[in-house]
């Protein structure tokens, strides 16, 4: 074995642990911006799995629009909602988890046994292009790919309006259901919430 | 660099186990951020599939990369989107429990 693959073993167990704690801390630790800052980790090395890949463009774009933009953006709405709050208790939460760990468990294992034992036809890694990667996305997306290119476009404006309609303040003026006027403070409001529970 | 080192199936069985936690996580969080940070790391383990595919079964056209960043796109609009969704709600609601976003339930 020589180092190359000795290294390339290293990284990717490494980088595999590192995803897989890293996911595990962000559904389990109790305080949200650990999670929040777990996943900006579990992003980092997904971002090296890509790289150990031989893609190294995919591997930026994954730095820069995860790590750089939704990692920041969760964070801030943590910032704006972070309020203490106690939770009410669920009856049956012992039963729910159970029921919903068991099916994770399952599925699993199924994914796990399809993995192992389908007959993968693997392509020989003479026609590998490498490094090339960069330029050959970059035909991909002028040529056969433009039309889902230029709709990605429309999709991120519609985006951007949706979000910023959706957020602004005086987007209601009365509740839906009561008809009263709608509080538009966003945070530590001391009047009771007008969409009140039904139960 | 000779692929043929790491095998295939590793990356598989990554990609698997973070899916599950993924929906493990989207199940049982009472907190309405963590279910959309749930939502990307499924993101997260769909993506790592489709490279492992493109590099090591069409390592020449490589079109899962080209799936990648269309899956990166749409997910950065989805967090956006979903996160001023949140944001309103909390607005109307005054929490973030999920438990409490129950007005369409029958």
């Amino acid at each position: 074995m020589s180092i190359a693959i000795t290294t390339q073993f290293i990284c990717f167990t490494v980088l595999s642990l590192v995803v897989i704690i890293g996911a595990l801390g962000v559904v389990l630790l109790e305080s949200i911006v650990y999670s929040a800052f777990l996943l900006g980790g579990v992003f980092m090395s997904v971002a090296g799995l890509y790289l150990l890949l031989n893609a190294s463009f995919v591997a930026a774009a994954q730095v820069l629009v995860y790590v750089g933009a939704v990692n920041v953006l969760i964070i801030f709405a943590i910032m704006l909602v972070n309020k203490k709050e106690d939770l009410k208790p669920i009856n049956d939460i012992k039963s729910r988890r159970i029921i919903s760990t068991s099916i994770c468990l399952t599925l699993l294992s199924l994914l796990i046994r399809v993995d192992l034992t389908n007959v993968w036809s693997l392509s020989s890694p003479q026609n590998s292009i490498g490094e090339e990667s960069t330029i050959r996305i970059g035909e991909h997306l002028f040529s056969d790919y433009l039309l889902p290119f230029e709709v990605a476009s429309v999709l991120l404006l519609m985006a951007m309006i949706g979000a910023i309609v959706l957020a602004r303040r005086d987007v209601m003026s009365k509740d839906i259901s009561t008809g009263l006027p709608v509080d538009q403070e966003l945070i530590e409001k001391s009047s009771e919430p007008l969409l009140t529970n039904k139960n | 660099m000779n692929l043929e080192s790491i095998p295939l199936q590793a990356f598989l069985i990554v990609s698997s186990a973070l899916f599950c936690i993924g929906i493990w996580g989207l199940l049982n969080s009472r907190n309405a951020v963590r279910v959309l940070m749930s939502i990307e790391l499924m993101l997260n383990a769909v993506n790592i599939n489709l490279m492992a595919f493109s590099s090591y079964i069409d390592n020449n056209l490589i079109q899962g990369q080209v799936f990648t960043i269309f899956v990166i796109t749409v997910a950065a609009a989805e967090a956006a989107v979903g996160l001023a969704i949140l944001l309103s709600l909390y607005r109307n609601r005054v929490t973030v429990d999920m438990e409490s976003f129950n007005l369409l339930k029958w």
